[in-house]
């Protein structure tokens, strides 16, 4: 019990950090929430349509606006370390990976859910949309944010090596996110009302990806942090 | 392709530089598959009948007529490429646990081989699906989808393994990935089984045996060529694989001689911390 309180506490210690480190740099809030809502705007430009078929799109283009932006928050996540060495200072404190792993992942998580935060509101505002059922909305936005924090973090370690480049990490994780982003869109389809599905059932195969993508990575982590 | 290595003893020849990835076992080998893909292009595209069937109440003629043959290399091509990529993930796991070469060319190997057969699957089921389906392309086919995604994550694992860092840690970073991908296979697998309304594929004809004589045969021979294909492709890609780490080896090696012969051997001693007063000048 006391093992799984310290990896606790060195999960919040890691999480902390990052996120420390993010309100003093505000990269998040100056540069990718206002990405995430330009990305939003452009999507009404380029379909040059009115509320009612903004509506029907809103679910996945609210997606693929919040996976787009999470790529920059992971990229910017990964970068701070490899730029000033403190990812070797993190990997020599003694900290277990697991909890490197986990701490990192929750600081993206948290930063996700401000994310969509930003965008549900732009979604509101811009596309003229109307919640139907606000638990599943959150619920789904919740598990959805785990399932890409999860992933990003793993993979943003994957392609963050020597000799990488940023174009690597889309390549990488997207694919990956791609029933994510299928299963949270069609959450939203029902919790807004855009489409008549099951939500709650597409909620719950986002738990179990949410679930094998964070064992996968903190199972993984450890196998690169010796790089 | 021509390297030249310091040695190539692990291909099971005689030491000393060749010039090719052949040997007389993939010669002969080649020699099979090449004779397999003439014979099974003259079965599946010649000797097989259409698909061609009655409808019982109108009488109208129904089925995939010409475009069946194109199963005969489709499926095959979609097994092999599972055996393909679950060897690289076999392989991963051996570049995990025991970090040697030998893993890690073979994973690349695979994954390389068993991306091209990925795509090549897509290609012919496109085509196949045009008349049958009336659409080069399905959104709402999980299979297609899954497949896709498979091709898109093992695209990505090749994309890794082109960056330009440390081979060692580019290699544990692309087994991570190569495990995390193959996951996706069993949904691509079974995925008519688990979303039977949301898939224009069809359940395994070949479990229940619902197709029998020359159709059956000129399956059977299909995959046993694509898996001859399969092989010839993995053996030599192998060779080629282990030939670039040889000749990487190679040319590191010669750059610390040549970086050892244009610095006095006093100061080589102590840049490695050793006493320069010891040297009697002989450098081994």
């Amino acid at each position: 019990m006391s093992a799984l309180r310290a990896v606790l506490r060195d999960i919040r210690l890691v999480a902390a950090r990052d996120l420390r480190i993010e309100a003093r740099s505000r990269v998040v809030v100056d540069q990718v929430l206002p990405f995430a809502v330009l990305v939003l705007v452009l999507f009404g430009f380029a379909l040059d349509a009115d509320h009612r078929t903004l509506r029907t799109f809103a679910p996945g283009l609210f997606w693929v606006a919040v996976l787009l932006s999470a790529l920059l928050a992971v990229q910017r996540s990964t970068a701070v370390d490899v730029a000033d060495g403190t990812g070797t200072a993190l990997r020599m404190s003694g900290l277990p990976p697991v909890a490197r792993y986990l701490g990192r992942a929750t600081a993206v998580f948290v930063q996700l859910l401000a994310l969509e935060a930003v965008l549900a509101c732009g979604l509101v505002v811009l596309y003229g949309v109307s919640v139907e059922d606000w638990l599943l909305l959150v619920v789904a936005g919740v598990v959805a944010g785990v399932a890409v924090a999860a992933a990003g973090t793993l993979y943003g370690a994957l392609a963050s090596g020597p000799g990488a480049r940023e174009t690597l990490l889309p390549i990488l994780v997207l694919p990956v996110l791609a029933p994510v982003l299928i299963g949270a869109t069609r959450a939203f389809d029902d919790a807004l009302g855009a489409a008549a599905v099951d939500g709650w059932a597409w909620t719950g195969l986002l738990a179990i990806a949410a679930l094998v993508l964070t064992v996968v990575g903190a199972s993984a982590h450890g196998a690169l942090v010796e790089d | 392709m021509t390297i030249e290595p310091t040695s190539d003893t692990a291909l099971g020849g005689a030491a000393g530089p060749r010039e090719t990835t052949g040997s007389r076992g993939s010669r002969l080998l080649g020699a099979a598959t090449l004779l397999g893909l003439v014979v099974l292009g003259v079965l599946a595209f010649v000797l097989t009948d259409p698909d061609v069937r009655i409808h019982p109440t109108t009488g109208d003629e129904f089925g995939q007529f010409d475009a069946v043959r194109l199963l005969y290399v489709h499926v095959p091509l979609a097994v092999m490429t599972y055996v393909a990529f679950g060897l690289c993930a076999v392989a991963s796991v051996g570049v995990l646990v025991r970090r040697t070469p030998w893993w890690d060319v073979t994973a690349h190997a695979a994954a390389e081989v068993g991306t091209l057969f990925c795509g090549l699957v897509l290609v012919t089921g496109s085509i196949w699906g045009r008349p049958v389906w009336n659409t080069w392309w399905e959104w709402g086919d999980v299979r297609l989808m899954t497949t896709l995604v498979l091709f898109l994550m093992f695209a990505g694992y090749l994309a890794l393994r082109r960056t330009t860092g440390d081979p060692r840690s580019v290699s544990r970073r692309a087994a991570v990935v190569a495990l995390v991908a193959v996951l996706d296979i069993p949904l691509v697998n079974r995925s008519v089984e688990w979303w039977e309304n949301r898939t224009l594929h069809q359940q395994s004809t070949l479990n229940d045996l619902k197709i029998e004589d020359l159709t059956l045969f000129t399956l059977m021979l299909g995959f046993l060529v694509m898996g001859m294909v399969l092989a010839w492709l993995l053996l030599h890609r192998f060779r080629v694989g282990w030939l670039e780490q040889a000749a990487l080896d190679h040319s590191v090696a010669a750059a610390i001689v040549e970086r050892r012969a244009e610095t006095p051997d006093a100061e080589v001693r102590r840049s490695v911390g050793e006493d320069p007063a010891d040297g009697n000048g002989d450098r081994s």
